[in-house]
């Protein structure tokens, strides 16, 4: 008995010691005191020193746009740091190009606010905004993918243009006590701007889908930042293929709602990858387009169907199907829209290429 | 108690009896951070100071209180915690007032805390039985002689790049060869003083 309570006083003692040593250290050492950021040299504010540059413009409602939140892998919070900004870290390097180095440009999750700052944000950034929403229901779209309805609280009403993407924050729930910020695309038409749709994938061990598929319920509220990112549908006459996995289905729905309301007369046709019949959701919805567009194919496509399926359809991955169709048609003025995992964009870019697409009239929007 | 001269030690643990090479120890971030000389260098460069300093905290530690108390069985708990601690320290000294240190070291400090070359030199420390003195020097040596192993991998790396190997043995693959290659020739250095 007393050797126990010997080895836990012992134990306890060695961690409490050092963890005081840490505590009064960084009280003393890593005290940054208050320091200034001035943003595009009109806007300054006082924050205190010691945090990323990215957290610390949120806590003055400031939201440079953030896929990975903070884990330097996105290089969406990319600003230009004008002021003391000091040398580029092993962790942005690779992110950032020779011409941004040049220009000061880095990555504001990495960079640590230590000493006065002038930083230069994009104008449209600030349109961007801290949201609550109540859930107004959640649709299981396949085993793995739910459909979450938003309804805006506070502010009452978002204004975003189809294509892009809101961060959704998780709520504390069982055994996860950190928040994180997730991306995910705006899957609703932008006629209704007090109801959002998201379309999330479970992700294994993802912190924000598991609190999404798993504990969120009708009535909660949670908390959203955007719109933000620039993936949207650009003028053109030619045709549209899009190419879509899992939820990558959500900006392709809100680029097709926009294309309803323009009354578009262009071509479409919108190639979805999944692995079995199971997978497949929104079928209606690509009904309902078909019959509302002038010209709209939706071609699913599975890669490894099960027998039950009965399936007659497209078979093999999303690439095959797309570049036999690709073979058909002119493509000298088609545009190409993708959304999916970097490994499928990476697959379908070097399908457009191949067929006379070229980069310029690609664009994409990966999971990262 | 082994009467040995700590400058004996310092230079056995570089060569006859290299943490890497011969114990095969702190392999991950030995593999994965060894594809360029300068990185190779800070990473190096930070386990000496880390492994230096640890050695010589766990050491009193060890030897003024969880011995003389009969709590030798804690030792790999207390060891990790104080590593950890120490780590943690050196990364918000490093940052604070270092910023070419803290670009060049900073960033690999993390990494440290998990490289159980730190953890195994504070246990062999305990079994040899290492004066305080000896222990540091251990403590040094092995961390230069960790940094030697990783610079030549680097190094080694670095001419393989324009070298054409088979596909299948690229990147790791072929550094765990190397690393068996150089493990081999550090074999000729044992056997000329013995440290235990």
């Amino acid at each position: 008995m007393t050797q126990i309570l010997i080895t836990m006083g012992v134990l306890g003692g060695i961690n409490g010691l050092l963890a005081l040593l840490l505590v009064i250290a960084e009280k003393f050492i890593a005290n940054y005191g208050s320091c200034r950021i001035t943003v595009n040299g009109e806007k300054i504010f006082e924050i205190q020193g010691g945090s990323s540059l990215l957290n610390s413009l949120k806590t003055q409602k400031i939201f440079l746009p953030s896929a990975c939140g903070g884990r330097g892998t996105c290089a969406y919070c990319k600003c230009r740091v004008l002021d003391n900004g000091g040398t580029v870290l092993p962790t942005e390097a690779p992110l950032l190009t020779q011409d941004e180095i040049k220009n000061h440009v880095r990555l504001a999750c990495q960079l640590k606010v230590k000493k006065d700052l002038a930083v230069e944000i994009p104008e449209e950034l600030f349109n961007i905004q801290e949201f609550t929403a109540v859930v107004e229901k959640l649709e299981d779209l396949t085993s793995d993918i739910k459909l979450v309805r938003l309804q805006l609280k506070h502010p009452e009403t978002i204004q975003f243009k189809p294509g892009q993407y809101v961060q959704l924050q998780n709520n504390p729930y069982e055994g996860v006590k950190e928040t994180a910020s997730r991306a995910y695309s705006i899957a609703s038409p932008d006629s209704d701007s007090r109801v959002l749709e998201l379309i999330i994938r479970l992700v294994p061990e993802g912190i924000v889908t598991t609190w999404v598929h798993q504990y969120l319920k009708a009535g909660d509220e949670v908390r959203f930042t955007g719109p933000m990112g620039d993936f949207a549908l650009h003028e053109g006459e030619g045709e549209i293929v899009m190419v879509a996995g899992g939820s990558g289905m959500a900006p392709m729905v809100s680029l097709l709602n926009q294309l309803e309301k323009q009354k578009s007369k262009r071509k479409i046709t919108y190639f979805f990858g999944a692995v079995k019949r199971s997978e497949l959701f929104y079928e209606e919805v690509m009904k309902r387009f078909g019959e509302r567009l002038v010209d709209f194919t939706f071609v699913p496509a599975l890669s490894q169907p099960d027998p039950d399926d009965h399936w007659s359809g497209k078979t093999g991955l999303i690439t095959r199907p797309l570049d036999e169709y690709l073979q058909t048609i002119d493509t000298s003025k088609v545009q190409g829209y993708l959304c999916g995992s970097p490994g499928m964009i990476r697959a379908c870019i070097g399908v457009f290429s191949q067929r006379g697409v070229e980069n310029d009239r690609i664009y994409y929007d990966p999971f990262s | 108690m082994i009467n040995l001269s700590p400058w004996v030690i310092f230079f056995a643990s570089i060569f006859t009896g290299n943490i890497l090479l011969t114990y095969f120890l702190g392999m991950c971030s030995f593999l994965s951070v060894s594809r360029q000389i300068n990185t190779a260098l800070g990473l190096g460069l930070a386990v000496t100071f880390v492994l230096t300093l640890t050695a010589a905290l766990n050491h009193v530690i060890y030897f003024r209180l969880l011995e003389p108390m009969g709590l030798e069985y804690l030792r790999y708990i207390v060891f990790i915690v104080v590593i950890a601690a120490t780590v943690q320290f050196i990364e918000m000294v490093v940052e604070r007032y270092s910023e070419a240190l803290y670009i060049n070291l900073g960033i690999f400090l993390p990494l440290i805390t998990v490289n159980c070359a730190i953890l195994g030199v504070s246990l062999f420390m305990v079994i040899r039985r290492y004066t305080f003195i000896q222990s540091v020097f251990f403590g040094a040596g092995s961390g230069l002689g960790w940094l030697l192993a990783i610079l030549a991998m680097a190094g080694i790396r670095e001419k393989l790049k324009e070298e054409r190997i088979p596909s299948a043995l690229r990147g790791p693959g072929i550094a765990l060869i190397i690393t068996g290659i150089m493990a081999m020739a550090f074999v000729g250095f044992s056997g000329i003083v013995q440290i235990q």
